[in-house]
C-alpha cells in the first residue's frame, strides 16, 4: 500500500507500477483533475490545505476499509497540497485486483470516502474572489 | 497542562494563525476548549454546528477529555479530491 500527501506534481506511472501484479488482471486508476469552472464561475486555480498527519492516517483507513470489502491486490492513493493550476491532478487512486469489477468498485468507494473523511480542503480562486469550499458535514466519521 | 491547537483552511485564515498553545484545566474536554476559544475568537462560533473535533489526529466526540501534550484540531467539512462532484 502506498499513501502520499505531497506538494509535488502527481504522475500516474509510478503508482500504477506500484500496484500492478502478475496475478491481477485489473488496475483501476482515478485522477481528480482541476476544472476551469465551478458554479458558472471561471476558476483561475485551486489551493489545497491538509492536516498531513491525520490525512495520511485517514487515507490509510479508507484503503484498509476497501481491502476488507473487496478482493484487492494493492492500493495507492496520493493527494496534492498547495496551489494547483487548471488541468493538474489533485487526487490519484490506483487499485489492482484479479478482476475488473472489484477494482472499479473499490476505486469508486475510496474516492467517495476521501471526500467525506480525509482532512483536506480546497480553496477556489476565481476572477475577483476566492472561497474555501466546505463539503457536506458527515456525522460519525 | 497544555494542548496544541491547529487550524486549517478557512479557520486558519479567519483566525490569522495556524497553531496556538493553550493551558488546560483539570478535566477539560475538547468541547470545553472549543467554547473557550469561541469566547476569544467570536467568529469561530459561526462554525459550531459543522465542525468536527480531532485529538492526536483522530476524530473524537466533544466530551473527549484532554490530556497534557494533546494535539487538537477543529475540522471544517472536508473538500479534498477532485473538482467535480
Amino acid at each position: 500500500m502506498q499513501i502520499e500527501i505531497t506538494a509535488g506534481p502527481l504522475a500516474p506511472e509510478p503508482f500504477l507500477q506500484h500496484v500492478r501484479r502478475d496475478d491481477s488482471g485489473a488496475v483501476a486508476l482515478f485522477l481528480g483533475v482541476v476544472r476551469d469552472n465551478s458554479h458558472g464561475r471561471r476558476v483561475l486555480y485551486l489551493e489545497y490545505d491538509a492536516y498531513p498527519e491525520m490525512a495520511e492516517r485517514k487515507l490509510r483507513e479508507v484503503a484498509e476499509e476497501a481491502q476488507a470489502r473487496w478482493p484487492i491486490t494493492d492500493i495507492a492513493i496520493a493527494h496534492r497540497t498547495g496551489r494547483l493550476e487548471i488541468g493538474e491532478t489533485s487526487l490519484l487512486v490506483a487499485v489492482s485486483s484479479p478482476h475488473r469489477h472489484d477494482a472499479f468498485a473499490a476505486c469508486h468507494h475510496i474516492v467517495d470516502r476521501i471526500k467525506e473523511v480525509v482532512p483536506i480542503w480546497k480553496k477556489e480562486v476565481w476572477e475577483g474572489g476566492e472561497a474555501w469550499i466546505e463539503g457536506e458535514p458527515v456525522a460519525g466519521k | 497542562m497544555k494542548a496544541k491547537v491547529k487550524f486549517f483552511a478557512a479557520l486558519r485564515e479567519m483566525l490569522g494563525t495556524s497553531e496556538l498553545s493553550l493551558d488546560l484545566s483539570d478535566g477539560q474536554t475538547v468541547g470545553d476548549l472549543y467554547r473557550e476559544l469561541c469566547d476569544r475568537f467570536p467568529r469561530l462560533a459561526e462554525y459550531g454546528s459543522i465542525l468536527l473535533y480531532s485529538v492526536n489526529a483522530e476524530y473524537v466526540p466533544p466530551e473527549h477529555p484532554l490530556r497534557d501534550g494533546d494535539e487538537v484540531a477543529f475540522i471544517p467539512p472536508v473538500s479534498g479530491g477532485c473538482g467535480a462532484d
